[in-house]
């Protein structure tokens, strides 16, 4: 039964391509390379949302189904193929895996990296054997401001954004906030966040003062004596970029201990912790989602497609990571099918494909994204934070608040750092 | 006052769940000579046991608060299922090579495991909260306390104290001291060595994975979980002195309370800090505070 099933699936879809090839002038497949962790602790909050969603994407366009501006099979008619890589392991193991994604297995486009450290050592080799290459998570501003690069492509805005745009909550919102603290990660993910915070807070709330910023080693799980510290600061607002397991080791640790009441709690990546840990997460804390993502996407007709058929697959709604390879896929879709119209028709060349995605705008599952920044290499889009409430047992964001990409996103030119230090001058 | 309260508290509560994970470290290094690396795997291992027990406990309708028992038992039952397994296949037959080489094959057993772990149980993580919140919380100076964690201190004061006992006062434990001291001699007066091998290293096991289990409450339990516990649990028993187990409890004392110092006084050197404690300490002892003193063999 199963065999006939199989069988009769790819008589179907052999006779559904060739009424489709005439159309579509017999298109050859894009092949796109796909990085994202599937093992190591960045596997269950980011990596794998990333690659489920990377696989009904790309198995939803293949097949048509692919609702609003999207509706193209494939890339332009052509099928895409994908090449899964872990990327886990040393930042030596990924170059590597990169080399061999393009020289070896031939990919069209790589899409990938959410680890910082892996982007920064991958985009100068990109450059090296001149392949189109679209980050898709990774957060740090020194990607693109840092350098200039021709085949590299982030698809989503970096971490700067976040940690103004939860500045700019806690201004609106408290605007009595007296005093803040931090409790974030000692890397560069963790530092860059909150350095971002207190320049913004300084700018918006010049009278607060910071009572005390902790920073405990990476994956460290136990917070316990960070947490007491905190208590002891009493300070108004508490802000952590923490993500995995340490973001839910320290809502599951820190909420008993009174910390979330006695403090509003803002986690700037807290999105991914709500699905997991619900009514743990105390009312009040402010969530939000690298981007208008998940909770805080727009209710358009690609993004009921997303949610739908990510939950009847996965059994879980998609996460940020999981909009944020959405937005990539997507966005090297519209470029190809930009240069290939401008191509007359014909397949395009990745030259061709490179000059329509600088600067392009279009829409994805999360609204408008623009390829603005760094020479049109870098998108900016608007943000949101919300605050949780509890409604009939189950968890909700409410009081959310939306910023436009201009007000979170420095202007073209300027580095993040230098435009908070400016005052936001544009 | 109540900064000096919080640091001996938070200092008093750390040091208990490092000796807990570092003190079965110590134990198989100090009778087998095993710098034992799957002591992280075995860690994470007794966490996800802990999360299947407890589950199973409360879908067999298993009283609230007789939760605390399968917590406790994902112990002894990894212990006895993964510390046999490990040192009769992997083990004793690699037994006279050379220390690093044993390192090396409980490296590839740490790899093996968080392999196994993630076919078991999946990457997605567990939680297991219920046994955190169950008890509540106390009020000392202003800051709430949960009395889960002075549960944690009262795990390792029975540990460490069962185990003094055990090793000074007992028949068997007094054996177990004769191997740490001279292998061959202790076998040339009768001491089965295999079985005492077999016993500390799946004894060693347990108390891994008791730490693992007592943290699983307070984490999310996820495949990689074992890997930072392994590197704290390495620098406390450098520090106390490699197979000293009142050099481990010293050794997590210090850790503790110096970490905590920090975090309340000066959060800049956190990282550092527990590094900077364990080069001084080998600057002055190269073998540790309590390292045990080798016999003189000619």
């Amino acid at each position: 039964m199963k065999s006939f099933s199989l069988r009769a699936l790819a008589i179907a879809v052999s006779a559904t391509l060739a009424a489709v090839a005439p159309a579509t002038q017999a298109a050859e497949s894009v092949k796109i390379g796909v990085v994202t962790f599937l093992s190591g602790p960045a596997a269950g909050p980011f990596g794998v949302p990333a690659r489920n969603a990377a696989e009904i994407l790309i198995e939803g366009l293949n097949a048509g189904k692919v609702p609003g501006p999207h509706a193209t099979k494939g890339f332009g008619g052509a099928p895409i193929q994908m090449v899964l890589v872990d990327e886990f392991g040393s930042t030596t193991t990924q170059v590597s895996e990169y080399r061999n994604l393009v020289q070896r297995q031939n990919v069209d486009i790589v899409v990938g990296y959410i680890s910082s450290g892996n982007c920064l050592a991958i985009a100068p080799v990109a450059e090296e054997l001149k392949k189109l290459t679209v980050i898709f998570d990774c957060g740090t501003p020194r990607l693109l401001e840092e350098n200039a690069y021709k085949y590299v492509f982030r698809t989503n805005s970096h971490s700067g954004m976040d940690s103004i745009a939860a500045a700019l909550y806690v201004a609106s919102t408290k605007p009595g906030t007296k005093s803040y603290a931090g409790i974030n990660q000692n890397y560069a993910w963790g530092q860059d966040c909150w350095s971002d915070f207190e320049g913004t807070m300084k700018a918006k709330l010049p009278a607060a003062t910071v009572t005390t910023s902790q920073m405990p080693k990476l994956f460290a799980g136990q917070y316990g004596t960070e947490i007491s510290a905190l208590l002891a600061a009493k300070p108004d607002v508490i802000h952590s970029s923490f993500w995995d397991g340490d973001l839910e080791a320290l809502i599951l640790q820190a909420a008993p201990r009174g910390l979330f009441k006695k403090s509003v709690v803002i986690l700037t990546a807290g999105e991914t912790a709500i699905h997991k840990l619900g009514n743990a997460i105390p009312d009040g804390t402010v969530i939000g989602a690298r981007g208008p993502h998940s909770v805080f996407a727009p209710d358009t007709e690609i993004n009921r497609w997303f949610q739908q058929t990510y939950r009847d697959r996965y059994n879980t709604p998609p996460n940020y990571a999981s909009y944020h390879m959405v937005q990539a896929i997507l966005g090297a879709k519209t470029a190809y099918e930009k240069a290939k119209a401008a191509a007359g028709g014909a397949d395009p060349t990745q030259e061709q494909i490179i000059a329509a995605f600088e600067g392009l705008t279009y829409e994805s599952a999360s609204g408008k994204v623009e390829m603005r920044n760094s020479k049109g290499h870098q998108a900016i889009q608007e943000t949101a934070y919300g605050t949780t409430k509890m409604v009939k047992g189950q968890l909700t964001v409410t009081n959310v608040k939306r910023y436009p990409a201009d007000m979170v996103n420095p202007p073209e030119g300027v580095k993040s750092a230098d435009w908070i230090a400016s005052g936001f001058k544009r | 006052m109540s900064e000096a309260v919080a640091i001996f508290l938070d200092g008093s509560i750390y040091a208990a769940w490092l000796f807990l994970v570092a003190v079965g470290l110590t134990l198989v290094y100090g009778v087998m000579k095993i710098v034992n690396v799957a002591h992280g795997a075995t860690y994470t291992v007794g966490a996800y046991a802990a999360v299947s027990l407890c589950g199973a406990w409360a879908a067999g309708g298993g009283n609230e608060w007789g939760i605390y028992l399968p917590l406790v038992l994902a112990a002894p039952v990894v212990g006895l299922i993964l510390g046999p397994i490990l040192e009769r296949l992997f083990l004793r037959p690699l037994r006279d090579e050379e220390e690093t080489v044993l390192m090396l094959v409980t490296y590839a057993l740490f790899l093996i495991l968080e392999d196994s772990v993630k076919f078991i149980w999946g990457v997605d993580p567990y939680f297991l909260s219920e046994p955190y919140l169950l008890p509540g919380g106390i009020d000392i100076f202003d800051l709430t306390y949960p009395v889960y964690n002075f549960g944690m201190l009262i795990a390792a004061t029975v540990v460490g104290v069962g185990l003094a006992w055990f090793l000074s006062k007992s028949k068997s434990g007094r054996i177990v001291r004769a191997v740490i001291h001279d292998r061959e001699v202790a076998m040339a007066m009768g001491a089965n060595v295999d079985r005492i091998y077999l016993a500390v290293f799946s004894f060693g096991c347990a108390l891994a994975a008791l730490g693992g289990a007592l943290t699983a409450p307070t984490v999310s339990v996820i495949p990689s979980m074992g890997v930072e516990v392994i590197v704290l649990a390495f620098a406390v028993v450098v520090i106390g002195g490699m197979g000293s187990i009142i050099g481990a409890l010293l050794g997590a004392l210090l850790v503790g309370f110096v970490r905590a110092m920090a975090v309340h006084l000066l959060p800049e050197a956190e990282l550092f800090i527990i590094y900077l404690v364990m080069a001084t300490v080998l600057l002055v002892r190269p073998s540790g505070l309590f390292a045990p003193a080798e016999a003189r063999k000619i």
